[in-house]
């Protein structure tokens, strides 16, 4: 098996490693970098829970290998929070009870984050579209919506402050 | 009546219930307290058995059958081993030398870990493979070359009882056929005589379709025998620890006290997480023999493929009723499909599950019920996925037969509802298969769905869109569902012969604050979070002051786990009576404290105090308590301030509720839009609203999956052909509406807390309110029963069979304008 040395920035930090060739990028997080906040859901790139940002962009990392990541800006749901300070995502999710196993939540929260960088006010069916490439099998979906549409609110606030702050 | 029973008198009379803060005002019951566990899910920290990782821990695949019957004439391991990085090939022939090549099931019959002779289903176990790692191993497992002899496989258990059916258990002694078991319930006489002289009968064939819980994440294992303490540690998805412990030491021989379970996080279980699979032990037996810790964690169509499906009920319904739909008998006749192994995972005595609450919320004095079970080639299984052992056949079956009745007698389903339920004043009431019901309103969760649903208004719409010849029809379906939760009384119910008690321990620190542990397993239903708030709650504590804890054999009292919405019923109960004797303790340190006399202490829930009578300036705070109990502790009693309590539940409880659930119909693509969804359920006092809410939305979805989109099919060869996320589908986001929820409050009499248990009642309540309302959409065209799941193909067959299908082309003007455009029609 061909083996590649590839450079990944994992929230912020570069990494140096060996991978084969058909090492998932998913697999690359987990279990070489031991970042196991995106799950692993199903095997046909259906259910959304190893979602994480490659270059700012929301990808199923099940779907990829990590050779093809090489030089990329990988970014995770354990990024989000430092210690002290959650994300208004992530507040949202726990405010709203927008999360009961917690399994789907990592790669629930990385669709959202990129959904209101691209569409900061969007209405319910947006949100439900947007969301359509992660499966939850407890909450029915009615509170992730609540909790992004909550989310969004925060993050308007946050930044027409900062707006006026300038 | 004690203080505490007293506490919830408002509700039993049916006074107002208030939304929120009707606890001590510091996260005790009834607030709707944010969850404790969600810190370390929303920051990707929670600890799940793939996260977890061991020095030197290798990695298990699984070889499995691609036949769905087939001898086994050889296994060659060789080109396996020959892989870099692969350790180990097992097989039958390795596992026998421990005697782990079997295993028996929760029902008696006896299950192969690795196939010794003959696969009896598609995907079965066959040898495993132990590498490095997990993309070695599964090389490893392509090149392990199983030498099979095919023979016919049958699928349809109708076919499989059959006298030409190939013989799929000849492993059983004296076994000729595919027949598993025969069961009955109530008076067949009795019931025979009624339906002879009825006025009215109704008779309606269904099929509770196989379905899949399918949680997302899938089951897995880490085994870890340690030689030098000789000690087992297995990490797995669980959702019952201390039993699979038991379970464990029974099937290898190391003694309980040697073997420690773990299930840490789980993400989700349905159900589909109770019974022993051939992986857990297999994990478990390749670290036993290679002294290493080994993982195995499947894929997904392995876990839709291999592990414990659900439903699979092929049933006859009948009901005999007087003219004005008095409901006079109830029958059933059930075929079950139990797969190559009647691995059933359910109390012992009960093959059948809780399938003989079939009587439903209805006053009905004779029932009869008899059910045939028989062996296919498919996976074992048969109760999961939120059904409280087989309480959503038995609800389905019910349901759908009053609206069956309901159109015969061209009455309203509401109106024959209100006819037949069990009044208030009837409780506890004896059912005639022997249920004892604890207590029900079932009129005030109907009339409260309908007013919310605005039934009136959408039953004119209906009959409008049918005199004006609509293009969507629009259909009406309710349930009035009473579900059997919390199993159970230990003279009844046991599981491998251990009744089904449950258990908490309470350890105040001197602090005061305090940890709990329980022998129930959440797989995300928020317990770390809601046995804190009952705790907080009899202790007059602050919820931030309690940790829970559970899932650790070596370190929590013994439980059944949590599965049958048993937790809140029995661990619930656990840990209020556990807080009742912690309470009883403080009051004497308090005596002590502050120098008075035992008798003249008294406890005030409001302030969480502990003062003396007439002098309420005299307090103690729990704080002061516990620090009282490690340094100043009287000498009548021990010091410290813990107390435990097995709790064997005097009943089970009986929590119901009322769907009414409105869509469109197509008539043109067979479509089925939901326009309102409405659900009210009672699950007798709230331990937290917001948490309940949850519970019920994830049910209702998967109640709709159930209804719309989910089946687990085989084709004449033994394939499964809905076996993974490409076929079996799960609802998005966009196939889920908004739900409306609503709920009364009748307390359950037997309960410390009056609590009921609530998380399966969506699923089992809400799949015959939806097949009712796509029914009651096409009942003016005769049409009395739709199959799950409603796909729009089988929509459209039953709207043409009824005259009320619209060809679509006499509807849409073709224009292929787009199409030239794009220059795609010219290549």
């Amino acid at each position: 098996m061909t083996e590649h040395d590839i450079t990944l920035t994992v929230n912020g930090t570069e990494y140096e490693l060996t991978v084969e060739s058909r090492t998932l990028l998913v697999h690359a997080l987990r279990d070489e970098l031991n970042y196991t906040g995106p799950n692993v859901g199903c095997e046909s790139s259906m259910c959304g829970a190893c979602t994480v940002h490659l270059n700012g962009e929301a990808i199923k990392s099940c779907t990829m290998f990590a050779v093809q990541a090489d030089g990329a800006e990988i970014t995770t749901v354990e990024a989000l929070a430092d210690r002290d300070s959650l994300h208004p995502i992530q507040e949202s999710f726990s405010e709203e009870h927008g999360l009961q196993c917690g399994y789907c939540t990592p790669g629930m929260i990385m669709t959202t984050q990129e959904l209101l960088e691209r569409n900061p006010d969007p209405d319910e069916e947006e949100i439900r579209e947007a969301l359509e490439g992660n499966l939850c099998r407890c909450t029915g979906y009615q509170n992730i919506v609540k909790a992004v549409e909550s989310a969004a609110e925060k993050m308007r606030e946050t930044t027409a402050t900062a707006e006026v702050d300038d | 009546m004690s203080s505490d029973s007293e506490r919830y008198a408002e509700a039993e009379d049916g006074g107002p219930q208030p939304e929120k803060h009707c606890g001590h005002g510091r996260g005790g019951m009834g607030e709707e307290v944010k969850r404790k566990e969600d810190q370390r899910f929303i920051t990707g920290r929670g600890n799940y058995v793939d996260d977890v990782k061991k020095p030197g821990m290798l990695h298990c695949e699984i070889v499995r059958s691609p036949h769905a019957h087939a001898r086994i004439e050889g296994i060659d391991k060789s080109r396996a081993l020959d892989v870099d990085g692969v350790v180990a090939v097992l097989t039958a022939e390795d596992l026998l030398e421990y005697d782990l090549a079997t295993m028996p099931t929760l029902m008696a019959d006896t299950q192969d870990v690795l196939v010794n002779d003959k696969v009896k289903f598609q995907s079965q176990e066959v040898a495993a493979v132990i590498a490095t790692d997990r993309y070695t191993a599964k090389d490893g497992a392509e090149k392990v070359v199983v030498d099979y002899d095919v023979l016919d496989p049958v699928v349809d258990a109708q076919e499989a009882l059959e006298d030409d059916a190939p013989l799929i258990r000849d492993d059983i002694e004296g076994q000729d056929d595919n027949h598993c078991l025969d069961w009955e319930t109530g008076d067949e006489e009795a019931t025979a005589e009624v339906f002879d002289e009825a006025p009215v009968t109704v008779e309606e064939d269904m099929l509770y379709q196989r379905l899949h819980p399918a949680p997302i994440e899938t089951c897995g294992a880490v085994g870890d025998y340690d030689p030098g303490k000789d000690k087992l540690t297995v990490h797995m998805t669980s959702q019952a620890p201390h039993i699979h412990r038991t379970l464990f030491a029974q099937v290898s021989g190391i003694p309980e006290h040697k073997i420690r379970i773990v299930s840490p996080d789980v993400g989700g279980g349905f159900g589909n997480k109770v019974p022993i699979y051939p992986g857990y032990v297999v994990a478990a037996a390749a670290s036993y023999v290679l002294e290493q810790p080994v993982k195995w964690v499947e894929e997904r169509s392995e876990n839709i493929q291999s592990t414990g499906f659900a439903r699979d009920y092929d049933m006859t319904g009948e009901l005999a009723a007087t003219e004005d739909g008095e409901i006079l008998a109830v029958r059933t006749d059930v075929l079950a499909d139990h797969g190559a192994y009647n691995a059933v995972a359910q109390p012992s005595k009960f093959p059948a599950g809780f399938f003989n609450i079939f009587t439903g919320s209805y006053d009905i004095d004779t029932a009869y019920g008899s059910l045939t079970a028989a062996y296919t080639n498919t996976a074992p299984g048969g109760v999961a996925y939120r059904c409280s052992f087989r309480v959503t056949e038995a609800v389905y079956l019910i349901e759908r037969m009053v609206k069956v009745l309901a159109d015969e007698l061209d009455m309203d389903p509401a109106e024959v509802r209100r006819k037949n339920f069990i009044q208030p004043d009837q409780f506890p009431y004896e059912s005639a298969t022997g249920w004892n019901y604890d207590s029900g309103d079932y009129e005030k969760a109907l009339d409260k769905a309908l007013e919310m649903a605005d039934y009136e208004a959408y039953r004119e719409e209906q009959r409008r869109r049918i005199e004006e010849d609509a293009d969507k029809l629009l259909g009406i379906g309710i349930s009035s569902f009473t579900e059997v939760v919390g199993a159970g009384p230990g003279k009844s119910c046991d599981i491998a012969g251990v009744e089904m008690f449950d258990s908490a321990e309470i350890r105040v620190h001197p602090t005061g604050n305090a940890t709990v542990r329980v022998g129930v397993q959440t797989q995300g239903q928020g317990h770390e979070t809601t046995f804190a708030q009952i705790v907080a709650e009899e202790l007059g504590m602050d919820v931030d002051d309690i940790t829970v804890e559970h899932g650790d054999t070596d370190t929590d009292p013994y439980g059944l786990g949590t599965y049958g919405s048993r937790s809140t019923p029995v661990a619930g109960a656990a840990a209020a009576v556990a807080s009742r004797k912690v309470r009883e303790k403080a009051t004497s340190i308090a005596a002590n404290e502050l120098e008075a006399a035992e008798e003249d202490i008294t406890w005030d829930r409001e302030s969480g105090e502990f003062h003396v009578a007439g002098a309420p300036d005299r307090s103690i705070s729990i704080t002061e308590i516990a620090a009282g109990a490690y340094m100043n502790h009287p000498t009548s009693e021990e010091p410290g301030l813990e107390a435990v309590n097995y709790y064997d539940p005097p009943e089970m409880t009986y929590p119901f509720g009322s769907y009414v659930v409105i869509v469109e119909v197509d008539r043109e693509t067979g479509e089925v839009e939901f326009e309102k969804f409405v659900a009210v359920d009672d699950c007798g006092n709230r331990i937290n609203p917001m948490i309940i809410e949850g519970q019920i939305h994830g049910g209702l979805a998967q109640g709709i999956g159930t209804a719309m989109l989910e089946h687990v099919t085989f084709d004449d060869n033994g394939n499964v052909t809905g076996g993974d996320f490409m076929n079996y589908l799960l609802p998005t986001a966009m196939e889920i509406p908004e739900f409306e929820t609503g709920h009364t409050v009748t307390p359950s009499p037997h309960h410390p807390i009056g609590a009921k248990g609530v998380g399966e009642s969506p699923t089992v309540g809400s799949p015959p309110a939806i097949v009712n309302a796509v029914v009651d959409a096409m009942s003016h065209g005769g049409i009395s029963h739709v199959e799950m799941p409603m796909t729009p193909d089988r929509v459209w067959e039953n709207l043409d069979e009824a005259g009320l299908a619209m060809d679509p082309a006499d509807n849409i003007e073709l224009t292929f304008e787009g199409w030239e455009s794009d220059g795609v029609a010219d290549d």
